[in-house]
């Protein structure tokens, strides 16, 4: 069994990646979650930087790197900055839909921009019925003398203000079974019939837009069908799992020790009873129990992204990974927040919004519940 | 002429982020740097940053000479992933314990070894030795005009270069014409960011290391032979606060305070 260990180059990203997001993330991140407002201007640099594309192959202008690289980009943000990463990550899963099930000419047409951070992107599924039941969908996608007229209701959609390419389900008839068939769309937002609806004031992961997506009559043609008819679901249950929720994971990765290195930090600095809080044991505790949340955290996402960069199906894995990293940001929340005493509950400190992004990743790609049943699920068969 | 050939002077220097882990041999007065990271001389990224620039103007190539143990050369590679052609180490046991002279003997031989060049362009001042030495004595060896403290570099197609250099209270415009050696300080510029692709990229650039044979110098005028510059005594500056309570009647206790911030040059 070999440690888990970062190739060269991947150590080089990681710190090209940290050295980016000290310098114009961090000192910004804390006026973003008040204003609960999205950088337009920081997504740019990223793009610039190759993270929008980092797993697009150069030909569609993407940095050609992987599902670990994107991983790296994830904690490295989700570290001072959980809600833009979240913005990243759900960028993300647009580009894959696009990259992974489109033709060869919506590739060409989308990916440069999407790769490059010109235009943002997301994914639609979910809707008022429900998010983890997708076969509860409601929208309604008809052909209509050559063209396809979506009618519907998207809710709790990351960048639903800001992408311009937009991957949409719909329903699109019934299959051989009787069983509801769905279909994707990319719908850009300048189709009409197509708006953004209301956005929503989150808890957390306010570095993020999320909002509702209105289709009313909105008419796309057969050339943004995306996937081929009736293959809907699959699409949205494979993004989820190779996407959504591995960036989760390695978003609370990040929240995790942005709660490690904080509370180090203020241990080591905050003299009681004459000195160092550090020093005391009940502390000591606290510490270490996060650097083990830490390190599980750590061998689970990394463990999970590999193991699907490497073909395999790792749906429980990746689903226990989700589970461990964002629930164990919550408790590396919390006990940061129980070592600083009072000062755990001062916005002037960022502890406050680290728990707040950490409970907000737990709803985001699937909930702990469903977490757990699918790690059962493939446990008991 | 398509372009200039800039060469860029850079050195791995301990990673500031690790200064209060430094400890000082009491027996040798050398800092242990034994497990420290490196990282690019902080003013070194805007040296590379002028010579990016301006082969983004003009083409030509950029050339990383630094003289440094084989073992850092990784952090050459970090700075061929924010830009530049290929990198020259400059690296041999003779040149351990050189002054800043000995120093720039050797980087003179190195970019001797790539010349011909048009502009060698260098941070001012490295963080751990902060001389301010090496651009000045490069240039001297190389026989080329040089500066320091250049915050501002305006260079021509034909050559011709308007550099702006700080001064105390004030600044000094100087023209000139290329070839020079200038050593730039931070306001010159903002670095660029690495990016992904800048990573990939410089997996694939050469690297070559260069010892002191094939740079053909005189031993006896580098490391610490060569080096006439000997550390004085070092030693860790306490930290202990000392306190001094002043009592007395109001006017007299104010006065009393205005003396000691006066005497201490808190107060002009």
């Amino acid at each position: 069994m070999a440690e888990l260990k970062f190739t060269q180059q991947q150590e080089m990203l990681r710190k090209a990646v940290r050295e980016f997001v000290e310098k114009d993330v961090k000192p910004v991140a804390a006026r973003l979650d008040v204003e609960s407002r999205f950088p337009m201007d920081i997504f740019v640099k990223m793009g610039k930087l190759g993270f929008a594309g980092v797993f697009v192959p150069p030909q569609y202008g993407g940095a050609g790197l992987g599902m670990t690289e994107r991983a790296i980009i994830l904690e490295e943000l989700g570290r001072h900055a959980a809600g833009l990463a979240m913005a990243l990550m759900t960028h993300h899963l647009g580009v894959d839909a696009v990259l992974s099930y489109g033709t060869e000419e919506q590739k060409k047409k989308y990916l440069p921009d999407l790769a490059s951070g010109r235009k943002i992107s997301g994914l639609a599924v979910t809707e008022p019925t429900g998010g983890s039941d997708v076969a509860g969908q409601l929208a309604t996608a008809v052909r209509d003398n050559g063209n396809w007229v979506i009618n519907g209701r998207k809710c709790f959609i990351t960048n639903s203000s800001n992408a311009e390419v937009n991957v949409i389900t719909a329903r699109t008839g019934e299959d051989a079974k009787g069983r509801p068939a769905f279909s994707a769309f990319i719908v850009e937002n300048a189709v009409e019939g197509f708006s953004p609806g209301r956005e929503e004031d989150k808890v957390g992961l306010r570095g993020s837009s999320t909002g509702d997506l209105l289709m009313n009559g909105c008419k796309v043609g057969d050339a943004s069908l995306l996937g081929g008819e009736g293959n809907g679901m699959k699409m949205a249950l494979s993004l989820f799992t190779k996407i959504g929720r591995t960036g989760m994971a390695a978003i609370g990765l990040g929240i995790i020790r942005a709660c490690l290195e904080d509370g180090v930090k203020f241990a080591r600095e905050r003299v009681l009873y004459g000195k160092p809080l550090s020093k005391l044991q009940a502390i000591q505790f606290e510490i270490a129990r996060i650097r083990i949340d830490y390190e599980a955290a750590r061998l689970l996402t990394y463990n999970a992204v590999g193991l699907k960069e490497g073909g395999a199906g790792a749906d429980a894995e990746i689903a226990a990974a989700k589970y461990f990293a964002t629930e164990g940001a919550v408790r590396a929340a919390k006990r940061t927040m129980d070592l600083m005493g009072g000062y755990g509950v001062i916005n002037e400190y960022p502890v406050g919004r680290y728990m707040r992004d950490a409970l907000t990743t737990i709803s985001c790609g699937g909930t702990s519940h469903i977490m757990q049943i699918i790690v059962a699920g493939q446990t008991l068969n | 002429m398509s372009g200039f050939h800039i060469v860029v002077l850079v050195k791995p220097v301990p990673d500031p982020g690790w200064y209060d882990r430094v400890e000082i041999d009491p027996a040798t007065g050398a800092l242990a740097r034994q497990g420290m990271p490196s990282v690019l001389n902080p003013s070194d990224r805007h040296a590379l940053e002028e010579a990016l620039a301006l082969q983004e103007r003009f083409g030509g190539r950029v050339t990383l000479v630094s003289m440094t143990p084989e073992s850092s050369a990784e952090t050459l590679r970090e700075a061929l992933a924010m830009g530049g052609d290929e990198a020259v180490v400059l690296s041999d046991r003779a040149f351990g314990g050189s002054d800043s002279l000995a120093t720039s003997r050797v980087l003179a031989a190195g970019i001797a070894k790539v010349a011909p060049f048009d502009l060698v362009l260098a941070g001012n001042e490295s963080a751990d030795g902060g001389t301010v030495h090496v651009p000045s004595q490069v240039g001297e060896l190389l026989g080329v005009a040089h500066l320091v403290n250049v915050i501002r570099l305006e260079v021509d197609a034909d050559g011709s270069v308007r550099a702006r250099t700080r001064i105390e209270n004030g600044y000094v415009e100087v023209e000139g014409a290329l070839p020079m050696v200038l050593g730039v300080r931070r306001e010159i510029n903002t670095p660029r960011y690495t990016s992904l692709m800048g990573v990939i990229a410089s997996q694939g650039k050469p690297i070559r290391v260069l010892g002191a044979e094939d740079l053909g110098v005189d031993r006896s005028g580098v490391g610490m032979e060569g080096s006439n510059m000997r550390p004085g005594k070092l030693s860790r500056p306490g930290y202990r606060r000392k306190g001094e309570r002043v009592k007395g009647d109001p006017e007299e206790t104010v006065a009393r305070i205005v003396g000691i911030l006066r005497a201490e040059g808190v107060l002009g």
